[in-house]
């Protein structure tokens, strides 16, 4: 039972991920005066590029066709481990935060190599700036990964969401700072608009589009699902990390649908959110992003240390 | 005793110390100007909510008193004439390049946890959780003197000053429910008198060397070398 769960937990996350970037999509286009795709649209696109022939560079080698199965499948692994409706999961068990930290750097990896493989200017410029923002926001990401497991004493995710519910309303100020931390890096590593604009992949800044550009066809209906799947992921974890109300604690059908509903009212927020964000703020130029890294790995930094200074037991 | 253990406010106050920590790297980490007054304001702000919040739940009413003279005095009084100095004297567009901004970082989070360390057998003597924001007040106060090290304009000098001073106010209020009535209101009306002293030495240094940068003060020999 708790398997068959795990499992339909983690196709719901693979099938929900294109809408949720639809959501996403829809408010961006609702605070710019411009008309709205449909929401199925992510969907329709994803099933456009499936049907068609891929197109493959004579010089690619193996790895530049393989990634796009081996970074979906990584980001699959991922969404097993991470709780969405219930915490009562066996894959979690087997899954710490740092292994999911873990999937996500193995993901990058390939798709960097795959972006160097066809050896197109843009492919290895997109490559180096990816791997140059996401070597400063790992430590980051860390850093608040491990302000939470410190408050939990475990690094198991389902066990750490337990705790933060069982505790109730605890206002602690490490949290703060590990939310915002994560929240920063988040929009770092899901591509979002200060550090890299998803919109578009015709500007010399682009970093994850530059990557992708060689890919067509079904790599390409891959990729692009892995990184919606991505983007869900972070906001599955910030919100059920830090606001877990609503997240079932036991295998009831009426605590699952409680659960879904929970879930979906945060990420439909949390995306709202994201929207308006994306709307005020202008993208950076790229050599100012390690500022904004660094700020994020400051209050990762600041959240364990008011957590040693100001929460600790005595 | 835990956190969790604690009342709303106490979370709340605890909270309160870490964003005025927060704010005080900010201001380390600033070069424009305007920017860092109001980030002074903003931990001045931060002050007066914990002071009240600390007055409402200790039921010392004299806090709202010095609650409301932080207000006037660092969140109002001083910004405003610190930001219109600086208007004054058109540097409000100036960029100052901080050198090796990352070491200065590590810097002070090393400062921080040198005063953890420092006070953690202090706090372990008093079983009030509030005393744990101790730590937090020592740190403001080291942050501010080395915000006065590392930046060389006089303007920031000063917001370095009035941080400290904070930072001793904030270390008052967790660590004795506050000093006595006419101990804070000699305080208040010090830094008053600070404050627009220094108004007048900015005016003074600006007249004779014609900057603000306080570098410049070493090369004020009566003969050219």
């Amino acid at each position: 039972m708790n398997w068959l769960i795990a499992v339909i937990q983690t196709m719901l996350f693979v099938a929900l991920a294109p809408l949720l970037s639809a959501w996403l999509k829809w408010c961006k286009c609702l605070l710019q005066n411009r008309k709205a795709p449909s929401l199925l649209q992510p969907y329709r696109d994803l099933i456009k590029l499936i049907r068609k022939q891929p197109a493959v560079a004579e010089q690619a080698s193996w790895i530049f066709t393989r990634s796009p199965y081996i970074i979906f499948s990584a980001m699959v692994l991922a969404a097993s481990v991470v709780p969405l409706i219930t915490v009562d999961l066996p894959t979690t068990a087997s899954a710490d935060v740092i292994v999911l930290v873990g999937f996500f750097a193995f993901a990058r990896f390939f798709l960097a190599l795959a972006g160097l493989d066809v050896g197109t200017a843009f492919g290895g410029m997109g490559s180096s700036r990816e791997m140059t923002i996401s070597s400063l926001a790992e430590p980051a990401m860390l850093m608040a990964v491990f302000t939470l497991t410190m408050t939990a004493s475990t690094t198991n995710l389902a066990l750490a969401m337990e705790h933060v519910l069982n505790e109730g309303m605890v206002l602690r100020p490490s949290f703060v700072f590990a939310l915002f931390a994560l929240i920063l890096v988040a929009i770092a590593e899901t591509g979002r608009i200060p550090v890299d604009n998803p919109a578009t992949h015709l500007e010399l800044t682009m970093i994850h589009e530059a990557m992708i550009l060689e890919y067509s066809g079904r790599h390409l209906a891959l990729i692009e699902w892995a990184s919606q799947l991505k983007l869900m992921l972070y906001g599955v974890l910030i919100a059920n990390i830090f606001l877990p109300w609503g997240i079932a604690q036991a295998l009831g059908a009426k605590a699952l649908v409680y659960g879904l509903l929970a879930i979906a009212l945060k990420l439909a927020v949390l995306c709202a959110l994201l929207a308006i964000a994306e709307t005020l703020v202008a993208k950076m130029r790229l050599f100012r992003v390690q500022e904004y890294l660094s700020f994020a790995y400051l209050l990762g930094l600041l959240g364990m240390l008011s957590h040693i200074i100001l929460e600790a037991s005595r | 005793m835990n956190i969790e253990q604690q009342d709303f406010y106490t979370q709340a106050i605890l909270s309160m110390a870490a964003l005025v920590g927060l704010t005080s790297f900010l201001m380390l980490g600033q070069g424009r100007l305007l920017r860092l007054i109001f980030v002074f304001a903003l931990q001045g702000l931060l002050l007066t909510l914990t002071t009240a919040l600390a007055a409402y739940s200790t039921n010392n009413h004299h806090l709202y008193i010095s609650a409301f003279l932080t207000l006037v005095l660092k969140v109002m009084f001083i910004p405003w004439m610190l930001r219109r100095q600086v208007l004054a004297m058109n540097m409000h567009r100036d960029v100052e390049a901080l050198k090796n901004n990352t070491a200065l970082m590590l810097t002070g989070a090393s400062l921080m946890v040198f005063s953890y360390y420092v006070l953690h057998p202090i706090v372990l003597t008093s079983s009030a959780i509030m005393l744990n924001a101790l730590a937090v007040s020592l740190s403001v106060v080291l942050l501010g003197m080395l915000l006065m090290i590392s930046h060389r304009q006089a303007v920031a000098h000063v917001v370095g000053f009035m941080s400290i001073e904070n930072g001793l106010f904030f270390a008052a209020i967790v660590a004795t429910k506050g000093m006595p009535m006419v101990v804070e209101l000699g305080v208040a009306f010090d830094v008053l008198v600070a404050a627009v002293l220094f108004g007048i030495f900015f005016f003074h240094i600006r007249a004779s060397i014609d900057s603000l940068d306080v570098d410049r003060m070493n090369r004020l020999h009566e003969v050219d070398q």
